[in-house]
C-alpha cells in the first residue's frame, strides 16, 4: 500500500483516539452543572476522569505531531489558517487542565467555584470548536496557490460548520454523561442515565441532520457506510442507556464517534484540505505529504509503538475500572 | 503602529515567552520525577516513614507543576504550525519525525504512568506502583531527548537533503538526525541541569523548614540529598556544557563569538574570557573588563594556543556564502546570558559544597543568612536554566535553521499582526495569572510540610498510603 494512504488513516486513527477518549472527559467536564448536586458529586465526577484525562489529552499531541511529520503542508495550512479558533482551543485546554489539579488545593468554596467554571467552559469550547474545524476541513476553505488560508475566523463559522460543532458538542456531552453513569453509584448514576436519555435524543436529531447534509454535499460510498454505522451505533447506545446497560451504551457511543470521524476522513480522501475557491489549490495526500523515507521510518515506529501504547493504556483503564463512590471521595477531604 | 503589528516580531516574542514559560515546568518535571522516584525507592527498600513522607511531600509539589507542563506543552506543538507555517512546510519532513517519535515513544508513556502513580497508591502492588514513578521519570527524560534532537537540527542541520523542486529539506538519515553531535552534548547537559533545578527546589524547601527548626526528621535527609545531587549534577552540567561548547564552535562559530563578544579573531593568550565587561551601549567597544587569558581558547578548542574566530570575520565569510545580510545575533543578549548561565551554575555548585561542609556530621548551622542563601537555590537554578536556553536560541539568530532558513522567512504569511497580538496578549494574561496561582500553591505546599502518614499497619509493619483523589 502507498505510505501516504497508510498515514492518512493513521492520522485518522489518532483523531479517532483523541475524540473517543477526550470526548468523554469533555462530556464529564460539561456535565458538572447538570449532574452534580453538591461538592461531593462534583468531586466524584472529576475523579471518574482524574487518572486518565492527561493520557486522553496526549492523543491530540500525538495526532498533531503525526500530522506535522507525515503531512507537513496539511499541518502548516490547517494550523496557520485556523489560527484564532486553535488559540481558543488552546486557552480552553489550559484552563481545564490546570483546574483539575488546582481545584482541590484549597478548601474555600469560591476557589472551587472558579475552577469548576473553568472545567465546564474549558471542556465545552474544544468540544464545539473541534467539530467546527473538522466540518470546515471537509467542506473546504479558500486557499491560495501557496496553500495559505485566505479567509477569516468568521468564514469558519458558517452554518454547516456550526452544525458540525453542535454535533460534536452534543455527542461528547452524551458520551461523557454515559461514562459518568458507568463510573458512579446511586443517585448520581441514576441522574446521569436520565440525562443521557434526554441529551441522547437531541444528539440523534442533530447528528442525523449533520451526517445527511455532509453526505449529500461531500459524501462518497464509504462515507455513507461509516455514517450508517455511526447512526446505528448512536441509536443502539441510546437504547442501551434506556435499558440501563451502561457498558454497552458507552461502547456504542465510542463506536459512534469513531465511525463519524472515519466517515469525515473518508469523505475527504484523497484530499486532505480541499480548496473551496479553486480545486487546483487543494491539498491532497500527495502534495501535502512527507517523503517516502520519512514515512517509512515513521511507519516502523508506529507499528512497533502503537500496540504497546494500546496495551499500557488499556491496562490503566483496567486498574481504574471501579466505580467512584461518594464515600471514597468523602474519606479524603480537602 | 506598523512596528507594533509586525507579525514577525510579535510571533518571535510569543514563541520566546511561551517557550520560556513552558520550560519553567519541564526541568522541574524531569528532575522531580526522578528524585521522587529515588525517595520512593528508599521507602520501598527500608519501610521508613520519613522516606514515605518525603516522597509524598515532593510528589505533591511535582504534581502542581506537572499539569502546567502538560498544558503549556500543547501550545508549543501547535505554535509551529500556527505562527511558523513556512518553517513547518520547510522542515516538516525532517523536524516532524522526532516530534512524532516523542509523542509515540515517550509522551504517551509519561502521561499514562503519571496517572497510575498519582491515583494508584492503594490500587497497585507496592512494587508496581514504584515502577510507575520510574516509568514517568524515564518517559520524561526520553521525551527531552527527542525534543533536543529536533532542536539540534535547527542549530546544526544534519541527516537531510534539499529537495529543490518542493523547496524543502527532506530527511535522508534518521540515525544522523538522532545522533546529531549537538544533541548528544545538549541532551546530557540539559538533563544534568534539570537535576540541578530539582535539587534547588529540594534544598530551598528543606532549608525553609530547617531555618525554622521544624520537620528535622524529614528535611535533614532531604537537604543532604539535595546538596549531593546539586554537586553531582552541577559537575556533570559543567562537563557536558564543555562538550557542548566544542560542538558549538565546530558548528556555529558565530554563536561562540557572540557569547564572548569577540569581534576580531583572537589566538592563544589573547583569546581571553571576560568575566565582566562594561562597554558602550551597543557593545562594540569596551570601557572596562576583567579577563582571564587563554580561557576562551581552552573553552573553544581545549588547547591554550587555539584561535577563536571573531564576529567580523565570520560576518564577512557568511556574506560570501549566504549573500548580503547581518549574520550576528544580538550580542549583548548572548554575552550576558552566557555569563549568567555559567555564573549561576557554578555559584550553585559552590554553595552546595559549602552547604555540605556546614552540615557535616549532623551539624545544623545557626546563622540565619546561611539558610537565606539556601532558600534562593531554587529560583536561581531555574534562572540559570532559562538564561542557558535564551543564549542557545538567541545565539542561533538570525537563522531559524542555521544556514538553511532565516527566521524572517519562516513566519506564517497569512496570520496578521493583529491576530498574533491577540494571541500574545491572551497568552501573557493567562500565563501571568496562572503564574501567580502556581507560585502561591507551591509556596503553600512547601509551608504545609511533609504530610502525616499515620501509624504503620500492625501486621505488615508497613505504612498503607492513603488513596489519592482530586
Amino acid at each position: 500500500m502507498d505510505l501516504t494512504v497508510l498515514w492518512f488513516w493513521i492520522v485518522a486513527f489518532f483523531f479517532v483516539g483523541y475524540f473517543v477518549l477526550d470526548g468523554f472527559d469533555f462530556g464529564v467536564g460539561m456535565s458538572l452543572p447538570f449532574l452534580a448536586k453538591d461538592d461531593t458529586d462534583r468531586r466524584v465526577l472529576i475523579n471518574t476522569i482524574g487518572p486518565v484525562w492527561d493520557l486522553n489529552e496526549t492523543w491530540v499531541i500525538v495526532a498533531g505531531a503525526a500530522l506535522f511529520a507525515a503531512f507537513p503542508e496539511w499541518y502548516a495550512t490547517l494550523f496557520s489558517g485556523f489560527y484564532l479558533a486553535l488559540l481558543l482551543i488552546l486557552l480552553a485546554l489550559i484552563a481545564r487542565g490546570v483546574s483539575f489539579e488546582y481545584r482541590h488545593q484549597r478548601p474555600e468554596s469560591q476557589w472551587k467555584k472558579w475552577f469548576d467554571g473553568m472545567i465546564v467552559v474549558g471542556s465545552a469550547v474544544p468540544a464545539l470548536l473541534w467539530g467546527v474545524a473538522f466540518a470546515d476541513i471537509v467542506q473546504g476553505v479558500p486557499l491560495d496557490a501557496g496553500h495559505n488560508y485566505t479567509g477569516t475566523l468568521f468564514d469558519l463559522l458558517n452554518p454547516f460548520a456550526l452544525l458540525g460543532g453542535l454535533t460534536t458538542l452534543l455527542l461528547f456531552f452524551t458520551h461523557g454523561v454515559v461514562f459518568a453513569s458507568l463510573k458512579t453509584e446511586g443517585e448520581l448514576r441514576e441522574r446521569a442515565r436520565r440525562l443521557a436519555a434526554r441529551s441522547g435524543l437531541g444528539t440523534i436529531v442533530v447528528a442525523a441532520v449533520f451526517l445527511v447534509w455532509t453526505g449529500f454535499a461531500f459524501g462518497s460510498f464509504w462515507f455513507w457506510v461509516l455514517a450508517a454505522v455511526a447512526a446505528l451505533a448512536l441509536i443502539g447506545g441510546w437504547l442501551a442507556n434506556a435499558r440501563g446497560a451502561e457498558r454497552v451504551a458507552f461502547t456504542m457511543l465510542a463506536i459512534t464517534i469513531a465511525a463519524a470521524v472515519l466517515a469525515l476522513f473518508a469523505s475527504l480522501f484523497p484530499d486532505v484540505m480541499p480548496a473551496s475557491n479553486d480545486p487546483a489549490n487543494s491539498l491532497t495526500i500527495e502534495n501535502a505529504s512527507s517523503s517516502a523515507y520519512t514515512l517509512t521510518v515513521m511507519s516502523w515506529v508506529a507499528v512497533i509503538a502503537l500496540p504497546l501504547v494500546l496495551v499500557y493504556q488499556g491496562w490503566t483503564y483496567w486498574v481504574f475500572r471501579k466505580r467512584v463512590s461518594r464515600a471514597s471521595v468523602e474519606a479524603s477531604a480537602h | 503602529m506598523n512596528e507594533l503589528l509586525d507579525p514577525l516580531l510579535l510571533a518571535r516574542w510569543q514563541f520566546g515567552l511561551t517557550t520560556v514559560y513552558h520550560f519553567l515546568f519541564v526541568p522541574l518535571t524531569i528532575g522531580l520525577a526522578t528524585t521522587t522516584a529515588v525517595f520512593q525507592t528508599a521507602w520501598y527498600r527500608t519501610g521508613k516513614a520519613e522516606y514515605l513522607r518525603i516522597t509524598r511531600f515532593f510528589g505533591s509539589i511535582f504534581l502542581i507543576n506537572f499539569a502546567m507542563g502538560v498544558v503549556t506543552g500543547i501550545v508549543q506543538e501547535f505554535q509551529f504550525g500556527m505562527n511558523w507555517s513556512e518553517y513547518s512546510r520547510f522542515v516538516g519532513d525532517v523536524f516532524g519525525a522526532p516530534l512524532a517519535l516523542e509523542g509515540l515513544l515517550a509522551f504517551f508513556f509519561e502521561a499514562t504512568f503519571i496517572g497510575l502513580w498519582i491515583f494508584g497508591w492503594d490500587k497497585l502492588p507496592r512494587r508496581v506502583h514504584l515502577a510507575t514513578i520510574w516509568a514517568t521519570a524515564i518517559g520524561s527524560i526520553a521525551s527531552a531527548y527527542f525534543i533536543i534532537a529536533a532542536n539540534a537540527f535547527m542549530q546544526n542541520p544534519v541527516g537531510y537533503q534539499m529537495n529543490v523542486e518542493r523547496g524543502r529539506a527532506e530527511l535522508v538519515d534518521i540515525g544522523a538526525l538522532l545522533a546529531n553531535p549537538v544533541a548528544l552534548a545538549a541532551f546530557p547537559h540539559t538533563i544534568a541541569a534539570s537535576f540541578m533545578v530539582a535539587a534547588g527546589l529540594i534544598i530551598s524547601a528543606a532549608a525553609w523548614h530547617l531555618a525554622r527548626n521544624q520537620h528535622l526528621d524529614t528535611m535533614r535527609p532531604a537537604l543532604k540529598f539535595g546538596l549531593w545531587v546539586m554537586v553531582g549534577s552541577g559537575i556533570l552540567t559543567t562537563l557536558f556544557g564543555d562538550q557542548l561548547s566544542l560542538a558549538m564552535v565546530a558548528t556555529q562559530p558565530m554563536k561562540m563569538a557572540a557569547a564572548e563578544a569577540t569581534y576580531n579573531t583572537v589566538c592563544g593568550a589573547d583569546a581571553s574570557f571576560s568575566l565582566f565587561t562594561l562597554g558602550t551601549p551597543d557593545g562594540s567597544s569596551e570601557l572596562f573588563s576583567i579577563r582571564v587569558p587563554y580561557l576562551l581558547s581552552f573553552l573553544s578548542t581545549h588547547t591554550f594556543d587555539g584561535c577563536v574566530e571573531g564576529i567580523n570575520d565570520l560576518q564577512a565569510q557568511y556574506q560570501e556564502l549566504y549573500g548580503p545580510g547581518d549574520y550576528a545575533p544580538i550580542i549583548w543578549v548572548t554575552y550576558w546570558a552566557f555569563r549568567w548561565m555559567i555564573g549561576l551554575g557554578l555559584a550553585h555548585v559552590f554553595v552546595a559544597v559549602v552547604g555540605l561542609w556546614v552540615t557535616r556530621k549532623g551539624r545544623m548551622p545557626k546563622q540565619a543568612w546561611i539558610w537565606k542563601v539556601a532558600i534562593w537555590s531554587f529560583p536561581l537554578s531555574l534562572g540559570a536554566m532559562i538564561v542557558g536556553w535564551i543564549f542557545t536560541e538567541m545565539g542561533r539568530q538570525p537563522w531559524i535553521v542555521f544556514s538553511l532558513l532565516p527566521t524572517e522567512s519562516a513566519v506564517s504569511p497569512n496570520v496578521t499582526g493583529l491576530e498574533v497580538l491577540i494571541s500574545l496578549v491572551a497568552f501573557t494574561v493567562v500565563y501571568g495569572a496562572l503564574a501567580i496561582v502556581e507560585v502561591r500553591l507551591v509556596l503553600r505546599a512547601i509551608r504545609k510540610g511533609p504530610p502525616d502518614v499515620g501509624e504503620p499497619d500492625p501486621e505488615t509493619g508497613r505504612h498503607e498510603p492513603a488513596t489519592t483523589v482530586y
